[in-house]
């Protein structure tokens, strides 16, 4: 069994640990709170006294078992209703990897957090009861993360226990989703049978399954190479924050502060900022630890240039030859997170792209998705809560944007309503026209 | 060649400067909430490695329930000064003269802690405050976001968030509405304290353990001092206590051990069975929502 050990504390000082972001995703009853208990309670990141708790509150309710799902549901409402409200985020540690669990909630009104969750999520576990096999949810869950862009689909089909570990379940479910799965951008598949009630497959592998010849889950993602999915290529540096210290001794430093988003960039490298479009050489690239030869995303990093430029908050820095796109049309597809008014036609938003703020319009609704049976509404005229669209928007100042496949930082976007400072929706950059 | 993969540890540190850099380039006036504890101390080394080589440019903020150890004021003053940082302090004595706040029966200052916060941000009209909490200390925390928006009274509510997506924080505010921000929000207990060892960051000396004068009240330790008597017919003994959370010095209890270096610590940490709050804090454990019911109030 993996273990919280003094192993863990020497990987975690000498850096060895990296970290992997996995969103879960599944219906109200598929066991998935059963199974981040199961997996934080076999990797011993369950501490006592929150045990303690649980079982107290599961035995007040009159529960014959211990409700593992109980450590994760922690809102009044949601423990009142037994049901889960809000994206929460877990955390588990083995001497391979950190695990930061973004836990979101099944019900069809919470797409919205199923976006959140998966916008930053290297994997995607998709749970399936195995007795119910593939439903309408398992497609929208899976819909929903490769819109995002989630590199990696690992489908859990749960409570094998309840169908005798019959194999033949197992690959009914397996040749049902991967059929469905052909129909969308799914880069690498995994099926896992798992109980997550009493262990399988989990953290341990199961003499209950001798058919299935992969990892349990927790080696599955502990060996999940996820470096490669990082774009390497394309430099893009948007500039967060321009430091210049009015002190004696730094008085003629200026550095400009920011996030890799993507590409590797070194001292020396020619670059280029936009939207000023003068060329420069990247002369150091500091840190508070002083000068690094290379950064990668997602360091955040200072960068220095050789030549004095005016060069801002929301600027972008990239490469000569390898440049975004500035658009001030954009075609994308947007989730719509705001309960209280659609997206219609003609109204403006702010929209926050990088480090860079604007004002957009909607000028066109090309379609509403149904995320059950992917068919494209051509007429709808709004887009409301918890709904997918496609749409043309118009910004007052041009973005220097990739198409989100390619990027998923500078691909994306927020829209901001300005009356209600509201968060309202997520958005994605399609592909590009031809002519930019 | 390298690998371009980051550790789990530097990819925190990397999130944690990419959202402090962000909310001092949108927000009109931030301030950093310091409590003198390790999460405190690990955001303003954060704050200072963002903005390198330039300071700082927000002021930090203490709330004193005057109940702090010697050591952690010590500390503070320490990290002040050698940051050229500017340090306010609001008061919670100060508050109770004034009439502000009411003592509690209990002892306790966490509660009335929260209106001299939310005058002292009105005050100095501060929009957005760093705050050190982590989504690993409690429930209702895991639920909380990383841009926290509070209305005008500075209340949570949890259901009426904005949702988070990518990196992309929203922090606008209307006039009197703030935003917390959690720049540690996806770190855990064994992160910071791997990153302390890594970084060697200078520490009040009570997370350290050493032989102290100590009382056992129902399972908790507490040191005996000025704010903690030993109270009739108790006795004390000398143990080699260190503590694992630093709050108020009437309520913090230590935690026995042996860890007198930060790398035994963070062995010590990997293998604890018990949350930090569970272990040394009475003042969590008033309910199951305690923490959520605090935080609707403006508390963090």
């Amino acid at each position: 069994m993996t273990t919280t050990t003094d192993t863990t504390a020497e990987a975690l000082t000498d850096g060895s640990v990296d970290l992997l972001r996995f969103a879960t995703a599944g219906s109200v009853d598929d066991g998935k709170s059963t199974l981040i208990g199961r997996l934080l309670f076999d990797s011993k990141t369950i501490f006592e006294d929150q045990l303690d708790s649980v079982e107290k509150v599961s035995q007040d309710r009159g529960n014959d078992y211990t409700d593992l799902a109980l450590l994760t549901d922690g809102l009044r409402a949601e423990r009142e209703q037994g049901i889960t409200i809000d994206v929460a985020y877990r955390y588990f540690t083995t001497p391979k990897r950190k695990f930061i669990i973004a836990d979101t909630p099944g019900h069809i009104q919470y797409t919205r957090n199923m976006v959140t969750g998966a916008s930053t999520a290297d994997v995607a576990l998709i749970l399936v009861d195995a007795r119910k096999g593939v439903i309408e949810q398992s497609r929208r869950h899976t819909f929903l993360a490769t819109l995002l862009g989630v590199p990696h689909i690992v489908v859990c089909v749960n409570k094998m226990d309840l169908v005798d570990y019959s194999e033949e379940v197992f690959e009914n479910i397996r040749r049902e989703f991967t059929e469905f799965a052909s129909r969308l951008r799914v880069p690498d598949l995994t099926f896992i049978p798992i109980s997550a009630l009493v262990g399988d497959n989990v953290v341990n592998r199961s003499e209950n399954t001798p058919w299935y010849d992969g990892s349990p889950l927790l080696s599955h993602l502990e060996r999940l190479h996820v470096a490669s999915d990082r774009n390497l290529v394309d430099v893009r540096f948007p500039v967060q924050y321009v430091i210049r210290p009015q002190s004696h001794d730094a008085r003629d430093y200026r550095g400009y502060a920011g996030t890799v988003a993507s590409g590797v960039m070194k001292a020396g490298d020619r670059v280029v900022a936009l939207p000023a479009g003068l060329e420069t050489t990247i002369e150091s690239i500091d840190t508070a630890d002083g000068p690094v030869e290379e950064a990668y995303p997602p360091m955040s990093v200072t960068v220095r240039l050789a030549d004095e430029i005016d060069i801002s908050r929301g600027d972008m820095i990239a490469r000569p030859n390898n440049k975004p796109a500035a658009l001030q049309e954009i075609d994308a597809q947007i989730c719509w997170m705001d309960e209280s008014a659609p997206l219609v036609k003609g109204k403006k938003y702010a929209i926050k792209h990088t480090s860079r703020w604007a004002r957009a319009m909607v000028k066109d609704i090309n379609y509403r998705v149904d995320v059950n049976t992917l068919h494209r509404d051509e007429e709808a005229t709004e887009i409301r809560l918890n709904e997918i669209g496609r749409i043309q928007l118009r910004v007052t100042v041009p973005l220097f944007v990739d198409p989100y496949t390619q990027n998923r930082q500078t691909g994306s976007f927020i829209l901001v309503d300005e009356a209600t400072n509201k968060t309202v929706a997520a958005g994605m950059v399609g592909g590009l026209p031809r002519s930019a | 060649m390298t690998s371009h993969v980051l550790s789990q540890l530097r990819s925190l540190e990397a999130e944690s400067i990419h959202i402090i850099r962000e909310v001092v380039a949108e927000m009109q006036r931030p301030v950093l909430l310091f409590s003198g504890g390790k999460d405190s101390i690990v955001m303003l080394h954060l704050a200072a490695k963002a903005f390198a080589p330039a300071r700082i440019p927000f002021p930090i903020m203490h709330v004193d329930t005057g109940l702090n150890f010697q050591t952690v004021l010590d500390c503070r003053d320490r990290w002040v000064e050698r940051l050229g940082i500017q340090l306010v302090v609001a008061s919670v004595p100060d508050a109770i003269d004034r009439g502000l706040v009411q003592e509690e029966p209990n002892g306790s200052r966490n509660r009335i802690q929260t209106p001299v916060l939310l005058e002292a941000m009105e005050k100095n009209g501060f929009d957005a405050a760093f705050g050190g909490g982590r989504r690993d200390e409690e429930k209702a925390r895991a639920k909380e976001r990383v841009f926290s928006f509070r209305d005008d009274f500075g209340q949570w509510d949890p259901k009426n968030q904005r949702p988070e997506i990518w990196s992309l924080y929203n922090g606008r505010v209307h006039q009197g509405e703030s935003i917390r921000v959690f720049p540690l929000s996806n770190w855990t207990e064994l992160d910071i304290w791997s990153y302390i060892a890594a970084e060697d960051i200078d520490l009040p000396d009570l997370y350290l353990a050493q032989e102290r004068e100590v009382v056992d009240r129902g399972g908790m330790l507490f040191a005996v001092n000025e704010f903690t008597p030993l109270k009739d017919g108790e006795t004390s003994e000398v143990r080699s206590v260190r503590y694992r959370t630093v709050g108020d010095a009437n309520l913090t209890a230590a935690v026995a051990s042996e860890a007198a270096t930060l790398h035994e610590i963070v062995e010590e940490i990997a293998a604890v069975r018990i949350t930090e709050r569970g272990a040394t804090r009475g003042d969590d454990k008033v309910s199951e929502a305690a923490m959520e019911d605090r935080k609707r109030e403006g508390y963090f």
